[in-house]
């Protein structure tokens, strides 16, 4: 076997700690994302995204600045992008009554770099498109977790639904906390991210929690504290092993995977390590919070 | 039970050779292959251009009161309703009615049958509201006299558009209508979408007038820009011949000025009164007007009743073919903004492509080196049925025709990721009731009783969340949801019927021997 687990290990040993880690990463998160915020991206924040790639060696990342900064198109951005020739140039300008805008930018960039270079992508969203995919972007967010609710709910009792809400939102906002505080870009990539990472999470916690459910059952006396902690001990060798065969698929496509895919691949690890992490810690202490015992499930079997 | 029927394996490998049939359809050139199908690369893998419209009903609504100002003081008059100051402003008619006839025109308003308001069977509402405040009536659209308008519009717009791109010759074009106000065009390997945003940004509303000779003409004038320079011309309000008059323009080289011209023809009506209104005015200038700009504004010299002419106005010959293919295609109702566009060129969709490939196999070598150290021989079964399982989720797209996107190949790559966790659940259930159970195949039948709502519930919850992702999702992350989700239940189906049948049937092999798991 390669994971010798340790059978006898207390994971309410270190609960009080891990609670007030918890308790602190997701406080911290929260102030972030209400006083510094998200780095949104073109598809949140509407304006203009030019990917370009140069040929010609003698072409730096000054020069391209200085260029595209004397068009006025107002506060630019520009960084490397992946490969020493490619460049991401970003700037909230975009163009709404002018069709040529694209063309008048190259036209300028020739002048001013010569023209060995191309443009790999351009993507361009008004301001009424780019707040219609934040609003969806959010309401897709609700929306699943909602949905989760009400699915626990209806499988479980009104204990778990919450515990493992709780979870969720712990991780989603613990992920977007990462993200503001490396003020990496949120795309619509990183909305998919969380999505993925609201049902994996929940995967998770649900497999923990559908032990719990049966060891309820065959465990009429013992304590809710023994039961989860006998829960997860019995499916910690599944839960590993799962965890390390998508992160495995989750490297492989940060590391080969691609610039574009980049954000979207680091937002799944933090949200897989989360996940799962979460479902040990959070959503079953919960439980133990909420004093589950035996009869929450019998209710329900009647 | 540990057992199945045989009918059971038989559907099982008919479904996995079947689907995979699909799957290597896509690998198959077009002439030798029978279901000819294959999965759309997405513009991000192909390159392309995606490009989202959204047509401005301003105008539309401006000259649709402008034509309702005659019939509405027409009714009034008819229904002994006293007004005056009838004017256009701000989008709506506002008049102001004597306090007498008030109630009389809330009468005839609140009637269905009024001859002036249309009222709506489908939306129960009238075509226009009102609003009044004390004399002063405003009369305008109401909500659904704006969806209306706009309905009609749109798909007017639509037809347009297509036949514009078509003229082209794009490849398969795909142009949509979304929402009542908005088009979705998408242009596969086209890497510079400035030409077709140029003509898709001109409504293309051309217009024949005299230019005016004096400030006073009964139908009023107005002041246009030319095309080219800032000068400006007084042009008649009086339209002579519109866009619609005409059946064909081409461009052309005029042999005796050496110009590139645009020829067009016009159908009998139009030659008629174009024939009509350049004998009566031999002498004054024509303006030719295209949305709102003088093209030219030449001196008729002699009567033009051959039912044909030409444009010129120092047109290169890419702008004349331009301006033809304009004209021929015909004017939108209404000006289109470009509110969305996202263009990839062709070799960073290769590069994508690349990426994913080898992502994807790197992921998908290292998940089976893994399961294969763990599980020894029950890893290979995993394996199987995740190898069966891939092949399933691209024959299954296939099927669809589903559009495969980068994100898309990220959804495959995590599928092959998570699609092990079931037989996971399964394996440690079995290892647990294998210390309880001495009895092989009960202890086996128990693993897979007892885990099944574990497995059941975790993937229902991935796939409520990538359903959700399916409908409010778009474009390129629309395509992870769909590769995700399909995974979901080729995963269920090959752990349920392939790996469970490979399982069982090693067990019933091996049931005294000592199996190791």
């Amino acid at each position: 076997m390669i994971f010798k687990i340790n059978s006898t290990f207390d994971f309410y040993k270190y609960s009080r700690l891990f609670n007030i880690i918890s308790i602190l990463l997701v406080t911290l998160s929260f102030f972030l994302l209400l006083f510094k915020g998200l780095n949104y991206g073109v598809d949140f924040k509407g304006g203009t995204l030019i990917e370009l790639r140069v040929m010609d060696e003698n072409i730096n990342i000054s020069n391209i600045r200085r260029s595209f900064l004397r068009m006025n198109l107002g506060d630019v951005n520009v960084k490397k992008f992946g490969n020493e020739t490619d460049y991401l140039i970003k700037f909230e300008t975009t163009e709404t009554e002018n069709v040529n805008f694209i063309q008048e930018i190259q036209n300028k960039l020739t002048k001013d770099i010569g023209n060995s270079y191309n443009f790999r992508r351009v993507e361009n969203v008004g301001p009424k498109v780019s707040g219609e995919l934040l609003k969806s972007g959010i309401i897709a967010i609700l929306l699943s977790l909602s949905a989760m609710l009400i699915y626990i709910w209806l499988r479980f009792e009104w204990q778990f639904s919450l515990g493992a809400i709780i979870a969720l939102i712990h991780d989603v906002l613990i992920t977007l906390g990462f993200f503001s505080i490396l003020n990496l870009e949120i795309n619509l990539s990183i909305v998919a991210a969380v999505l993925t990472i609201v049902g994996y999470s929940m995967n998770d916690t649900v497999v923990i929690y559908d032990r719990v459910r049966e060891n309820l059952k065959k465990y009429s006396s013992k304590k809710i504290d023994e039961l989860t902690n006998i829960s997860i001990h019995e499916t910690l060798s599944r839960t590993i092993i799962t965890s390390v065969t998508t992160l495995l698929a989750l490297l492989s496509i940060f590391i080969f995977g691609g610039e574009i895919l980049k954000g979207f691949s680091f937002a799944m690890i933090l949200g897989v390590i989360f996940g799962t992490y979460s479902s040990i810690y959070i959503a079953n202490p919960i439980l133990r919070f909420l004093k589950v015992s035996p009869k929450t499930i019998i209710k329900e079997e009647k | 039970m540990l057992y199945f029927t045989k009918l059971n394996v038989v559907i099982t490998y008919c479904f996995i050779i079947l689907i995979s049939f699909f799957t290597f359809s896509n690998f198959l050139s077009n002439e030798n292959n029978i279901v000819n199908k294959k999965i759309n690369l997405g513009l991000d893998l192909q390159g392309g251009s995606y490009l989202l419209l959204e047509m401005d009903i301003d105008p539309i609504v401006l000259q649709k009161l402008q034509n309702k100002l005659i019939p509405l003081k027409k009714n009034l008059i008819n229904n002994k309703i006293k007004f005056k100051n009838i004017k256009i402003s701000e989008k709506k008619i506002n008049l102001e009615i004597e306090s007498s006839s008030i109630d009389k025109f809330i009468e005839l308003y609140e009637n269905k049958e009024n001859g002036i308001n249309t009222y709506l069977d489908q939306y129960k509402s009238f075509e226009f509201d009102y609003t009044i405040d004390e004399q002063k009536v405003s009369i305008f659209y109401s909500k659904f006299g704006i969806i209306r308008l706009k309905n009609s519009s749109i798909d007017h717009a639509l037809e347009i558009v297509r036949r514009r791109i078509d003229e082209l010759g794009t490849n398969e074009p795909n142009i949509l209508k979304r929402g009542n106000d908005r088009i979705l065009v998408e242009l596969p390997g086209l890497d510079d979408p400035t030409r077709i945003k140029t003509l898709l940004g001109k409504t293309a509303n051309l217009t024949f007038r005299f230019v005016s000779q004096q400030e006073e003409e009964s139908f009023g004038s107005e002041k246009l820009f030319f095309e080219e320079d800032s000068e400006e011309a007084l042009v008649s309000k009086r339209i002579i011949l519109s866009g619609d008059n005409l059946i064909d323009a081409q461009p052309r080289m005029d042999n005796e000025t050496n110009e590139t011209v645009v020829s067009f023809t016009l159908d009998r009506l139009g030659a008629k009164r174009f024939g009509k209104a350049t004998t009566d005015g031999v002498g004054r200038r024509l303006a030719i007007v295209l949305d709102n700009k003088v093209i030219s504004a030449p001196v008729i010299r002699e009567p033009i009743v051959g039912g044909g002419g030409q444009i010129s106005g120092g047109f290169t010959f890419q702008s004349a073919t331009d301006l033809a293919l304009l004209l021929r295609s015909g004017a939108l109702p209404a000006p289109l903004n470009i509110i969305e566009e996202r263009t990839v060129g062709p070799d960073l969709g290769q590069d994508s492509i690349n990426a994913g490939l080898i992502s994807l196999i790197i992921g998908f070598s290292l998940v089976i080196l893994f399961m294969i150290l763990k599980y020894r021989f029950f890893g290979l079964i995993a394996n199987v049925a995740l190898i069966v399982n891939l092949f399933l989720l691209i024959g299954i797209l296939t099927i669809f025709e589903a559009t495969l996107t980068l994100p898309g190949i990220a959804g495959i790559i995590l599928t092959v990721g998570m699609a092990v966790d079931a037989n996971v659940l399964i394996y440690e259930r079995i290892k647990e009731e294998l210390k309880i159970e001495k009895n092989k195949i009960i202890a086996f039948d128990d693993g897979y009783k007892n885990s099944k709502s574990a497995i059941l519930d975790a993937n229902i919850t991935t796939l409520i969340s990538t359903i959700i992702l399916f409908f409010l999702g778009s474009g390129p992350v629309k395509g992870f949801s769909v590769t995700l989700g399909v995974g979901i239940l080729t995963t269920l189906f090959t752990v349920y019927f392939l790996a469970r049948q490979l399982t069982s049937f090693y067990i019933y092999k091996n049931k005294d021997n000592n199996i190791k798991i």
